[in-house]
């Protein structure tokens, strides 16, 4: 199976301390994987740094070069302001930008998607409320149809079912399998292990540091947890220089 | 009667005419700004901005007399001088654009009040500081309408991502390189929209029409166009009502526009359709789902 992201002795973090480091691995195309550790272990890093959004303070992060990857994200916490006057069909309706960009109008096979979208994440009849109204789950639900619509090749989750009740957890869990199954690269930062081992079939377990990746069954022991658990305490205000930095040019 | 009292002093004077024309021709530019501006709960940089631009009128001043041409050139400079440097500091270090731009306005104002003090008069400040709506002369009402012109046309061409970029920047920076276009540009336009503003109001009033009526209309309406459209006709209500105040009782004029903004303010608080006080006190009954 070809790459769709690699990285090579990646480091990501803030203010020179990393907050996860010495990754090298692939993620390869299609592939669905769950990101597990502790708090501070550096799953949200890794996803920012796959969005782009944080530069490397080592190593490098590097996209399959033989096809353009459309990436989507969406964040563990997101910056929408609720009180904005918009409602729920503009806002799903911006996950067309793609193909809309800056200036384009919406044409009626856009429409026809974006109702497809609303259907599909059982919102319908919540077109014209104001997101301010939304609960969080209802709130939630219209992240994922915006998400949808935007149709990527690779699709990053940070904690997406935090404080969502097990039923919608449960329809939104479906819905992120049934987009696996067209095809599309699927990486989730989870808690639970439960819903990591009967949805998952690969995991990376992270710990400031790679502690396993692979097989969800192979990986995902109470060793490999609990050694994450251990790394996270490991922060020093005052850490010297990393010792397994590559010797280049100084 | 009513003729008298509204519609006489427009037919008989040409300077009430042409200050008509100048509020309206802020209004249609500044307010939309103003919305924006309190979309982005920015409505205090629209205060601040408007004090960065003094010292660069002050210079305009100071080197041509009390010409429009320097002064706006002035004005916009240091507007857009005080806006790029916030903006880097913001991006770059660890201040937030509150305390940057504070910073850096409150130099920029200290700047120009020296400026002001060493080498003008205080009638000069006056102007400056109040503006002088009652003395729009042509040159001036074209650059108000130019300005209100370029600022419909931009907002209008540039209006999805300026919305994206108030309601969810994280994902327009996550699909486009639009965010820091939607930013600056933004930014631009609130410069050069007090620019224009304090050759009529003055650098303290201009803001008064961009942000009052933006607030006014969060009470009447529940979407960006309403918000956009209400603001407006407030705008245009206050420069009309403000004028006729002032003509009859020789009130001074931008004070007296702000003011009955501010009435159509409070109003809107008290017995506004959406979330005012009335409505609070007297809620209609529930429904059923």
């Amino acid at each position: 199976m070809p790459k769709i992201v690699s990285c090579k002795n990646l480091t990501l973090g803030y203010d020179r301390h990393p907050a996860v480091h010495h990754l090298s691995f692939d993620f390869q195309f299609g592939s669905l994987t769950a990101i597990a550790g502790p708090n501070g272990g550096g799953k949200s890093t890794l996803l920012k740094g796959i969005t782009g959004s944080l530069q490397p303070l080592e190593g490098s992060l590097e996209f399959s070069n033989s096809q353009s990857v459309e990436v989507a994200y969406l964040p563990q916490l997101s910056d929408v302001d609720p009180s904005f006057p918009v409602t729920v069909i503009d806002f799903i309706s911006m996950g067309l930008w793609n193909d809309i960009g800056s200036f384009s109008g919406i044409s009626s096979s856009m429409e026809d998607r974006i109702y497809e979208s609303i259907s599909s994440l059982g919102l319908i009849g919540y077109e014209d409320r104001p997101i301010g109204t939304l609960s969080g789950g209802e709130m939630q639900r219209v992240l994922f149809a915006r998400l949808l619509l935007q149709d990527a090749d690779l699709v990053l989750l940070d904690e997406p079912f935090n404080s969502i009740d097990r039923q919608t957890t449960d329809f939104l869990l479906h819905l992120i399998l049934e987009w696996h199954r067209e095809g599309r690269t699927i990486i989730i930062a989870l808690h639970d292990l439960e819903d990591i081992r009967s949805n998952f079939p690969e995991t990376l377990i992270l710990g400031r540091e790679m502690i396993a990746h692979g097989r969800t069954e192979e990986v995902l022991t109470k060793e490999n947890l609990s050694h994450a658990h251990e790394l996270c305490k490991a922060f020093n205000q005052h850490a010297d220089i990393c010792s397994r930095i590559t010797p280049s040019f100084f | 009667m009513i003729y008298d009292l509204i519609i006489e002093p427009f037919i008989e004077f040409s300077f009430m005419r042409r200050s008509l024309m100048g509020c309206f021709s802020i209004a249609l530019g500044a307010s939309p700004v103003g919305v924006f501006l309190m979309l982005r709960r920015m409505s205090l940089t629209g205060d601040a901005i408007a004090h960065a631009i003094l010292p660069g009128a002050a210079i305009g001043y100071l080197i041509s007399g009390l010409s429009l041409t320097a002064m706006t050139f002035g004005g916009l400079i240091a507007g857009m001088v005080v806006v790029l440097l916030t903006g880097l500091v913001t991006r770059n270090t660890i201040l937030r654009e509150d305390t940057s731009l504070a910073s850096f306005y409150l130099i920029s104002l200290a700047l120009g009040v020296l400026i002001v003090t060493l080498r003008g008069t205080n009638v000069n400040l006056m102007h400056i500081l109040f503006g002088t709506i009652l003395a729009l002369d042509d040159s001036t009402l074209f650059l108000l309408s130019s300005i209100s012109t370029i600022t419909l046309i931009v907002l209008a061409l540039f209006y999805r991502p300026l919305i994206l970029e108030c309601l969810d920047s994280a994902f327009l920076k996550s699909v486009s390189p639009m965010s820091g276009v939607a930013h600056y540009l933004f930014l631009s336009l609130t410069v050069l929209n007090l620019v224009g503003g304090f050759h009529a109001m003055g650098t303290l009033l201009s803001v008064g029409m961009m942000i009052i009526p933006a607030a006014a209309a969060r009470f009447w309406s529940r979407n960006v166009q309403g918000l956009i459209l209400t603001s407006i006709l407030f705008s245009f209500l206050g420069g009309i009502m403000g004028l006729i105040l002032s003509y009859h009782f020789a009130f001074p004029t931008g004070p007296s526009i702000i003011l009955v903004i501010g009435l159509i303010y409070i109003s809107s608080i008290l017995f506004g359709r959406y979330e005012s006080l009335f409505v609070q006190l007297f809620p209609r009954t529930h429904l059923e789902g």
